[in-house]
C-alpha cells in the first residue's frame, strides 16, 4: 500500500494529489492502494511506501485547475464543503475522488453515485450543509448592555464560515458575535466587516454560553421571557409529539437555546 | 413592553395556533444594505424552534386581537364562547417582532385576527402593522398576512405590496357545510380576497415586463388551510379541491389541520377522542404528490376509492391498484416512471438516472443510493434475483408484506382457532 501522510489542509490535500500523481501513484490496480493520513494517524500495517506531502500553493493551484475544468460549478463546492467535515475517515476517499476526476475522460464523473467514493463526498457535504442550516435555525443571540448581540454555538463540523454572510446581511446594521465553543474562535461583525476572533476560554460565560446578569441589556431578560411563553403557548397540548421535536431540534442544541432554558 | 404585554402575547399566540402555516419559504431576498435589516431565504426556509407538538415555529404566529364578531362552530375565538381576550396595540407588535427577530427567534411574521367591526377595519390594522415594519422599521424579513374573509380590494392591494405571502383560509371544501358550521362565511368571501391577490400578482408580473421597477407584490404566493374531519367531506372532495387551487397560478401551499374540538358544546360538530392525526399526515403525502410527484388528482382518490388508506401511503396504494404497471427496469425506467415506484422519490430517481450513464444499478447501489427497498422492491427490477413483483404474485399479497407488523404478531407462523 501507498500511504501519503499531508498536514491537513485543504492545499495540503491538493498538494496530496500532485504528489500521486509524481510518484504515479494514481495508477492503481486496487483502489484499496493508496491512502492519505494525517500526521498523527495511525499507520497501515501493510505501507509498502510512505511518503510526506509538502504543501505547495503553487502545486495545489494546478489541481484545483485541473479540477474546474473536470467538475461543475456546484460539485466543486460540495467537495470543499465535505472538506469543512473535519472528518478523517474522508481524507483517503476525497484523494481517491479527486484522481478518479481527473483520469475520467467527459465532464461529470461527480454524478456517479454508483461510485462509493462520489456518493461519499456527497453524502458527507449534505451533513456538512444541514449542520449549517441548524446554526441558521437554532443561534440565538443575547443582546448585551452595550447593544452587542453575542450566540455561542457548538457545531460538529467547521460551518461557521459558511453561515458569516447569512447573518452579516441579515443583521447588517446591529454589532454581533458568533463565537464556536468546541473549536474556540469566533467572529465579531461591527457593522463592516466580520473579524475573526478568540475570547478567553476560562471566563465562566464562555463555558456556560450564557452572559451573567450584569452584561445584559435591561430589557434582555424580559424578552426571554416573552420569547419563552409564546415557545409554550403555541403548541397545542392535544398534539404532544416529544419524539418529533426531538428529531427535529436534536437536544445536543437545547444547551444555547433560549426557550430550552 | 411590560408584564401586560406577556400576558397578552399568551392569550394571542394561543388564539393563532391552530393556524397551521408557518412556512417562510417562497422567496428569496437579500438585505444588501448597511441601514435595513432582515432577508429572506426561500429554499426550505429556516425553522427556528420545534414546540412541544413537534410543529415548527418559524414565524411569530400571533393575533392582532381575539375578539370577533364571528361564530364559526370550529373556531376557538368565536363571539359565544367565554375565554380570555386581549388586543396588542400596533406598536406592541412592532417592537415585538423587530426583538424576536434581531435576536434570531424568529424569520418573521405572521399575523391574523378575529373580525372586530367589520373585516374592513379589522384588514387596515393589519396593513398598518406590516406598513410600519416595511417603512419605519425598515424590516426587510418574512411578513405572511391574512386577508379577512369580505374585506375590501383597495386594502388586499395595499397589503400585498407589504407581504410576501397572504392567505385566507378555506376551511371547508364543500360550501353548504361551511355554512353549516359558520353561518356568517360562504366561499364567496374566502374566494373574493384570494382572486384579488391573484389579480394584483399577475398585474405587478405583466408591469415587470414594461418597467423595471416595479414594487414586488405578494412574492411568495398564497396558501390557504383546510380542517379535516370536522364535517364528512371525503378526501377525494379535499384534495379536488386542492387540485383546484394548485390549478391557479398564485397558490403555493394547502394546508391541513386535523379538527381538534375545541367546543364541545356544539352539536354540529363531531366528537372525536383525538384528532385525525394519521388522516391529517395521508392528505399531506397526496398533497406531496401532486406537487412533486406529477400524479393527478384522480389516481390518488376518486369516487371509488374516496378515502386514503391509512395502513399505508397513497403512493403505495396506488402501486397497489395497478400492478400491471410494474416491474420498473431500473436501468431503463424514465424519470417519471422511477417516480411512480414506492420507495423512490424525487432526489433518488435523479441519483440513479445519473449514476446508470456510468454503470447498471444493481440493489446495492440503490441502498447505498438511499431508495427505500423494503417497499421498492416488490415493484423493481434491476436485472438480478428479487422479491417477488407484485405483477407476478398478488397485489393482496405485497399488501401483507408492506403493512407495518405489530409486535408479538408472527405471519409465518400458523395460528389455531380453538373456538374459545
Amino acid at each position: 500500500m501507498n500511504t501519503l501522510i499531508f498536514d491537513g489542509t485543504w492545499d495540503g490535500m491538493l498538494s496530496a494529489v500532485f504528489e500521486a500523481y509524481t510518484r504515479r501513484w494514481h495508477l492503481w490496480n486496487d483502489e484499496n492502494d493508496i491512502a492519505l493520513l494525517r500526521p498523527d494517524a495511525p499507520r497501515p500495517l501493510f505501507a509498502d511506501n510512505v511518503a510526506d506531502v509538502t504543501t505547495d500553493p503553487e502545486r495545489s493551484k494546478r489541481v484545483w485547475k485541473a479540477l474546474e475544468q473536470k467538475m461543475e460549478r456546484a460539485a466543486l463546492s460540495a467537495l470543499t464543503v465535505s472538506f469543512l467535515s473535519e472528518d478523517t475517515t474522508m481524507d483517503t476517499p476525497t484523494l481517491r475522488f479527486i484522481i478518479k476526476v481527473i483520469e475520467s475522460r467527459q465532464k461529470g464523473f461527480e454524478r456517479n453515485f454508483a461510485d462509493n467514493d462520489a456518493l461519499a463526498i456527497v453524502r458527507t457535504a449534505k451533513q456538512v450543509r444541514y449542520d449549517a442550516h441548524r446554526l441558521l435555525q437554532f443561534i440565538r443571540f443575547q443582546k448585551a448592555a452595550d447593544g452587542t448581540y453575542f450566540a455561542m454555538t457548538d457545531p460538529r463540523h467547521n460551518v461557521l464560515p459558511m453561515i458569516l454572510d447569512h447573518f452579516t446581511d441579515r443583521f447588517a446594521d446591529q454589532h454581533f458575535i458568533i463565537y464556536d465553543h468546541r473549536r474556540g474562535y469566533g467572529y465579531f461583525y461591527d457593522g463592516t466587516e466580520p473579524r475573526l476572533i478568540t475570547l478567553p476560554a476560562n471566563l465562566n460565560h464562555m463555558a456556560t454560553g450564557w452572559l451573567p446578569d450584569e452584561m445584559l441589556a435591561p430589557d434582555e431578560r424580559l424578552f426571554r421571557r416573552l420569547w419563552q411563553t409564546y415557545f409554550k403557548a403555541i403548541a397545542i397540548k392535544e398534539r404532544t409529539n416529544p419524539r418529533k421535536q426531538r428529531a427535529d431540534m436534536p437536544v445536543r442544541y437545547w444547551r444555547y437555546l433560549t426557550e430550552k432554558n | 413592553m411590560t408584564e401586560a404585554t406577556l400576558a397578552k402575547l399568551r392569550v394571542l399566540a394561543e388564539a393563532a395556533k391552530y393556524d397551521v402555516s408557518c412556512s417562510s419559504s417562497g422567496t428569496v431576498r437579500r438585505n444588501g444594505s448597511k441601514d435595513s435589516v432582515g432577508n429572506t431565504v426561500g429554499g426550505i426556509g429556516i425553522c427556528h424552534s420545534f414546540a412541544d407538538d413537534g410543529r415548527c415555529v418559524s414565524l411569530l404566529k400571533v393575533m392582532l386581537t381575539n375578539f370577533c364578531i364571528y361564530d364559526c362552530a370550529y373556531c376557538i375565538n368565536r363571539r359565544s364562547n367565554d375565554i380570555a381576550r386581549a388586543t396588542l396595540s400596533v406598536s406592541e407588535l412592532v417592537e415585538l417582532t423587530m426583538e424576536f427577530y434581531r435576536r434570531n427567534y424568529i424569520e418573521g411574521l405572521f399575523l391574523s385576527s378575529g373580525v372586530v367591526r367589520n373585516p374592513d377595519y379589522t384588514m387596515e390594522r393589519l396593513v398598518r402593522v406590516a406598513k410600519d415594519l416595511r417603512t419605519i422599521q425598515r424590516f426587510n424579513g418574512y411578513i405572511h398576512l391574512k386577508s379577512i374573509p369580505g374585506c375590501s380590494r383597495e386594502l388586499v392591494m395595499e397589503a400585498g405590496r407589504y407581504a410576501d405571502r397572504m392567505s385566507v383560509n378555506v376551511e371547508i371544501p364543500t360550501e353548504n357545510r361551511l355554512k353549516y358550521l359558520a353561518p356568517e362565511k360562504n366561499h364567496q368571501s374566502v374566494f373574493a380576497p384570494m382572486s384579488y391577490v391573484r389579480q394584483g400578482v399577475l398585474q405587478a408580473a405583466d408591469d415587470r415586463k414594461v418597467m423595471r421597477h416595479v414594487p414586488r407584490f405578494v412574492p411568495a404566493g398564497q396558501s390557504t388551510q383546510m380542517v379535516v374531519g370536522a364535517t364528512a367531506d371525503t378526501d377525494a372532495d379535499i384534495l379536488r379541491m386542492t387540485a383546484g387551487l394548485y390549478a391557479t397560478p398564485t397558490i403555493r401551499r394547502v394546508y391541513y389541520s386535523g379538527f381538534i374540538n375545541v367546543n364541545a358544546y356544539d352539536s354540529r360538530l363531531p366528537m372525536l377522542k383525538q384528532p385525525p392525526l394519521v388522516r391529517e399526515h395521508r392528505l399531506y403525502q397526496a398533497d406531496w404528490l401532486m406537487r412533486f410527484y406529477q400524479f393527478n388528482v384522480d389516481e390518488i382518490a376518486d369516487d371509488a376509492n374516496p378515502l386514503l388508506d391509512l395502513e399505508l401511503d397513497p403512493k403505495t396504494s396506488w402501486a397497489l391498484r395497478h400492478p400491471e404497471f410494474f416491474p420498473v427496469d431500473i436501468n431503463k425506467a424514465d424519470y417519471p416512471t422511477l417516480l411512480r415506484v414506492p420507495g423512490i422519490g424525487p432526489k433518488s430517481a435523479t441519483m440513479i438516472v445519473n449514476a446508470r450513464r456510468f454503470r447498471r444499478l444493481t440493489t446495492s447501489h440503490l441502498k447505498k443510493i438511499g431508495v427505500v427497498l423494503k417497499r421498492a422492491r416488490y415493484f423493481i427490477t434491476c436485472g438480478e434475483l428479487s422479491a417477488p413483483c407484485v405483477a407476478d404474485t398478488s397485489p393482496a399479497y405485497v399488501r401483507g408484506c408492506l403493512l407495518p407488523r405489530r409486535r408479538g404478531e408472527h405471519p409465518d407462523q400458523l395460528t389455531f382457532d380453538f373456538g374459545e
